[in-house]
């Protein structure tokens, strides 16, 4: 579980986050959703420590990760597995170099153990075989998978996804959903996605948190938020004819 | 290693043969009095290459070579969030990324500017032979009145300007922020800044070491 409790960020005048706080549940999939410029990105990179917070407290198992000196953090972080919205593969890498990375930095596996490791998790996301390709081969969707399997290696107990369907067709995107949704539950890791496509808060929106103007408005699951009077997170969610369509219907 | 040096070698080569060349056709030219020896040549070929040719001049081409690889590899890695990457699995990028980066340069660069210095020297022969510049004559400019300490002086200043090279390209890289021409414009910054440096500390060092 991640808490995060009255966080503040500026960025010069720019009010990011006002007085954010939230609990991010175990073994499900937390979705953050809201414009872009809401505040997501900053929170997510918040959580992962790449943005220093003003105020606030970030609680990981109730291990505030600010208040923990750098080592302490680096070794929090190998429990953190992270997917990048542009899959950040090492382009020099292969796919099996670029997944096996993590495990030999911080493991003292055998060679044979850590290949073991990294076909398991290749074909976790369906790219077994794949291992030689290097990321200039891939396609997105390949990417993202790969990128999946890098973020799932080490076992992390906490996985946050940064736009995981960004540049992926309607097909990829559910795809991807559904495995970061399939891994949430069969690990029972705490999962955060940050997304803007509406597909995916249909799909896998167990619990979501709607951020405008660098404040939660709303909070619930995806069954309450076709019934929500709230207009900012309508105007939001329901753009589209097709939506307001669905939600009319 | 082989990004910062190796790769470098066959341009050092190429550069220090016809500036060495050069040199030496350009100070027979100049020492047309019959009362100058020829063998001058070897010796103001010699004292060109080592004490300015090779260290300097050498390491502001690297700096465009070496420094711009350097900037726009971070700057890439930076804006497509690889070095978060690095930093989510809790590894020290920075450590982990411009530390193998300077001691490379910084090991390296000493090893090309003894070969400039070679080569160069070759291309000053070649260049004198066009010059009607005998041998006999250019080898023995080369080793009269030769100060070994010229070459442990070219060294400390290469070994000074590799670090300048290294860590100036890698600031400017990683700390590269937006897209692709964030990265191209890191890089042409960090290529002027480690020129303008390697041209403060050319200055400072040969006050220091040779005054």
């Amino acid at each position: 579980m991640i808490e995060i409790k009255n966080i503040e960020k500026k960025f010069g005048n720019n009010h990011v986050l006002k007085n954010v706080s939230f609990i991010f549940e175990r073994g499900k999939t937390n979705l953050i959703i809201g414009e872009s410029g809401s505040g997501k990105t900053t929170l997510i990179k918040i959580l992962i420590g790449l943005h220093k917070i003003d105020s606030g407290i970030v609680l990981f198992d109730g291990v505030d990760f600010n208040a923990i000196k750098t080592k302490k953090q680096r070794l929090l972080r190998q429990e953190i597995g992270m997917l990048f919205q542009g899959g950040a593969l090492y382009d020099y890498m292969s796919v099996e170099e670029n997944i096996m990375f993590p495990l030999n930095m911080f493991t003292k596996k055998t060679e044979i153990e850590k290949l073991e490791r990294v076909n398991f998790c290749l074909k976790r996301v369906k790219l077994e075989g794949k291992n030689g390709l290097m990321p200039s081969e891939l396609s997105g969707g390949m990417t993202k998978r790969v990128a999946i399997a890098r973020a799932i290696v080490m076992q992390p107990k906490y996985l946050l996804c940064d736009e995981p369907n960004s540049g992926l067709d309607p097909k990829t995107a559910i795809i991807i959903d559904n495995l970061i949704q399939e891994i949430t539950k069969e690990y029972n890791i705490t999962t955060i996605v940050n997304t803007h496509d509406m597909n995916s808060v249909m799909e896998i929106g167990e619990k979501i948190t709607f951020i405008n103007k660098g404040e939660i408005w709303w909070k619930g699951n995806k069954d309450e938020l076709l019934n929500s009077n709230n207009k900012e997170l309508n105007d939001f969610v329901f753009a589209s004819e097709l939506f307001k369509r669905l939600k009319k219907g | 290693m082989e990004k910062v040096g190796l790769n470098s070698v066959t341009l050092v080569i190429i550069l220090s043969f016809f500036v060495g060349a050069v040199v030496s056709i350009q100070t027979s030219i100049n020492m047309s009095n019959p009362l100058l020896p020829s063998y001058l040549v070897g010796l103001a070929s010699r004292d060109s290459l080592i004490l300015e040719f090779s260290p300097t001049m050498i390491s502001l081409i690297l700096a465009g070579k070496v420094g711009s690889s350097i900037a726009s590899e971070l700057g890439s890695m930076r804006v497509t969030e690889q070095i978060d990457a690095l930093e989510i699995m809790g590894i020290n990028s920075a450590s982990f990324l411009i530390l193998p980066k300077v001691i490379a340069t910084v090991f390296f660069f000493p090893f090309l500017i003894i070969i400039s210095m070679g080569v160069g020297m070759v291309g000053a022969w070649v260049g004198g032979l066009s010059a009607n510049i005998t041998t006999a004559d250019f080898m023995f400019g080369l080793k009269y009145e030769f100060i070994p300490f010229y070459i442990t002086y070219a060294i400390i200043k290469t070994i000074f300007f590799a670090f300048i090279i290294s860590t100036v390209s890698a600031y400017f890289g990683y700390h590269t922020k937006g897209g692709a021409i964030s990265v191209g414009k890191a890089s042409t910054a960090a290529v002027v800044a480690s020129s303008i440096l390697i041209l403060l500390f050319n200055y400072i060092l040969t006050d220091i070491i040779l005054s």
